[in-house]
């Protein structure tokens, strides 16, 4: 559910192929700020792709994507990235880089004051649980997957931007402590008010943090509703996915 | 036989003077091969249509026997002629290919995931090159500088045939005097040269590379 009405980002019928392959076609949606849509698909049905376009990491081929109303085309790519936090898979922290040096990167290529940033990167260490005093020093290396994946939460958040992308942040870890991230994630995201695209081919994960969900299917979006709309909807794609709910015993 | 006699104490003055200018063959042709191959390594990961090109020149150069090289360059003006410039001038060629090769392995190497989480957050291009990807791929790098000067000191005793100096200085009397003494005061000094500048740019290497997976 929307907590307001203002726009976020909205996609008008959007196309993206490239070497003459379709990736996405035709999405139109709009995305709220304030609310988390979860994007829900099998791998290869375009959600990532999707989640690319609206951080121009893709420019679309046909159609236009819009970002507080500008076209991402017409943005400076730079500064559109950087009120956009990105997370990924645990891969992406620098290797070479600190905790505190990771968290810190966008407000130092923001020029920030080295205080402010250090100051700034405890704080956000412990908004997402770690101990700054004894994580900002290690390396990405030193940390179990659950604490790289803070870290990544804690970096995307650094320059406070209004919108956070996610792509599969939680896939590589281990149930129990994807299932508390995950809670914990939905805490910080509505408690901070972010508005939030988390891609996912989880649909126990898509129910815990959507406000909606997108099903994604052969690069279109064929249904895109909240949790209850999802558990009514008849296209086949949802009912394969409402299918990995059932328990196997 | 006296301890005097033997041909690494007899030889040691001339030992001494034909290492250092060995080493200052080397030290300057390697110098200058990295500050253009490395740029040039970097440039054809941003120019993908000059990396051909390049990498396809650089290999050629290399493919060249040094002997013939150092005599072609002896009309040539300026670069050419005999003595220290050719010399440079050739073992600069030499070393190029493995310092391009790697500089460009290493960065194309670098993690994509990585790459585009950089991209995502708004780095630029030149951020992402020097806060990201040259550190990271700093130890393939140097890899390819290692190579070159193991490389470089080899030919560089060659550089003797065209009044360059160095250690091939004695083991080209010792060749036309039927002298394997002679011979092997230039031989073994080079070979431990390499072997140590080997060791050397190993441990720098070891020390810049970026630990964790």
């Amino acid at each position: 559910m929307p907590q307001n009405n203002e726009i976020a980002v909205e996609f008008h019928d959007v196309s993206l192929s490239r070497n003459h392959r379709s990736m996405v076609s035709n999405l139109s949606f709009t995305i709220f700020r304030g609310e988390a849509l979860v994007l829900l698909g099998r791998s290869g049905s375009g959600k990532t792709t999707t989640m690319k376009l609206i951080n121009r990491l893709f420019t679309p081929t046909q159609g236009e994507v819009l970002f507080d109303g500008i076209p991402t085309t017409q943005w400076d790519e730079i500064k559109l990235r950087r009120r956009i936090g990105y997370v990924i898979q645990e891969t992406g922290l620098f290797p070479h880089f600190t905790v505190e040096r990771n968290v810190g990167l966008v407000p130092s290529l923001e020029d920030w004051k080295p205080k402010h940033i250090k100051t700034r990167v405890y704080t956000l260490l412990q908004l997402v649980g770690l101990d700054p005093e004894q994580f900002a020093q290690r390396y990405p290396h030193e940390l179990s997957g659950g604490q790289r994946q803070r870290v990544g939460v804690a970096r995307a958040l650094a320059a406070d931007p209004p919108m956070l992308l996610m792509d599969e942040p939680f896939g590589a870890l281990d149930p129990i402590t994807r299932l508390e991230l995950q809670q914990e994630f939905k805490h910080l995201q509505q408690e901070l008010g972010k508005t939030v695209v988390f891609v996912t081919h989880d649909i126990q994960e898509a129910f815990v943090l959507a406000s909606r969900i997108g099903l994604m299917h052969g690069g279109e979006l064929v249904m895109l509703g909240t949790s209850d709309e999802f558990l009514h909807s008849q296209h086949p794609e949802a009912l394969a996915f409402l299918q990995c709910l059932k328990p196997a015993l | 036989m006296k301890f005097n006699d033997f041909f690494l104490i007899k030889y040691a003055p001339e030992i001494l003077q034909h290492t250092l200018e060995h080493l200052w063959l080397v030290a300057i042709s390697i110098g200058i091969a990295t500050l253009v191959g490395i740029p040039l390594g970097i440039l054809i990961t941003r120019q993908t249509n000059l990396r051909q090109p390049v990498l396809i020149i650089a290999n050629t150069l290399q493919t060249i026997p040094s002997l013939a090289l150092f005599g072609l360059l002896i009309p040539v003006p300026v670069i050419g002629g005999i003595g220290t410039n050719p010399a440079i001038f050739a073992l600069i060629l030499y070393s190029l290919l493995p310092i391009i090769r790697n500089t460009y392995t290493g960065i194309i190497g670098v993690d994509p995931t990585i790459r585009e989480a950089g991209r995502g957050m708004g780095m630029t291009d030149r951020q992402l090159l020097l806060q990201v990807e040259i550190p990271l791929a700093m130890g393939v790098i140097l890899a390819g500088v290692r190579v070159a000067t193991v490389i470089g000191i080899g030919i560089a005793t060659i550089a003797a045939a065209i009044g360059a100096g160095g250690l091939g200085e004695l083991i080209f009397r010792g060749i036309s005097a039927v002298n394997d003494q002679l011979i092997l005061a230039g031989a073994i000094p080079a070979a431990v040269i390499a072997l140590l500048a080997d060791f050397a740019i190993g441990w720098i290497e070891g020390r810049l590379t970026i630990k964790g997976k």
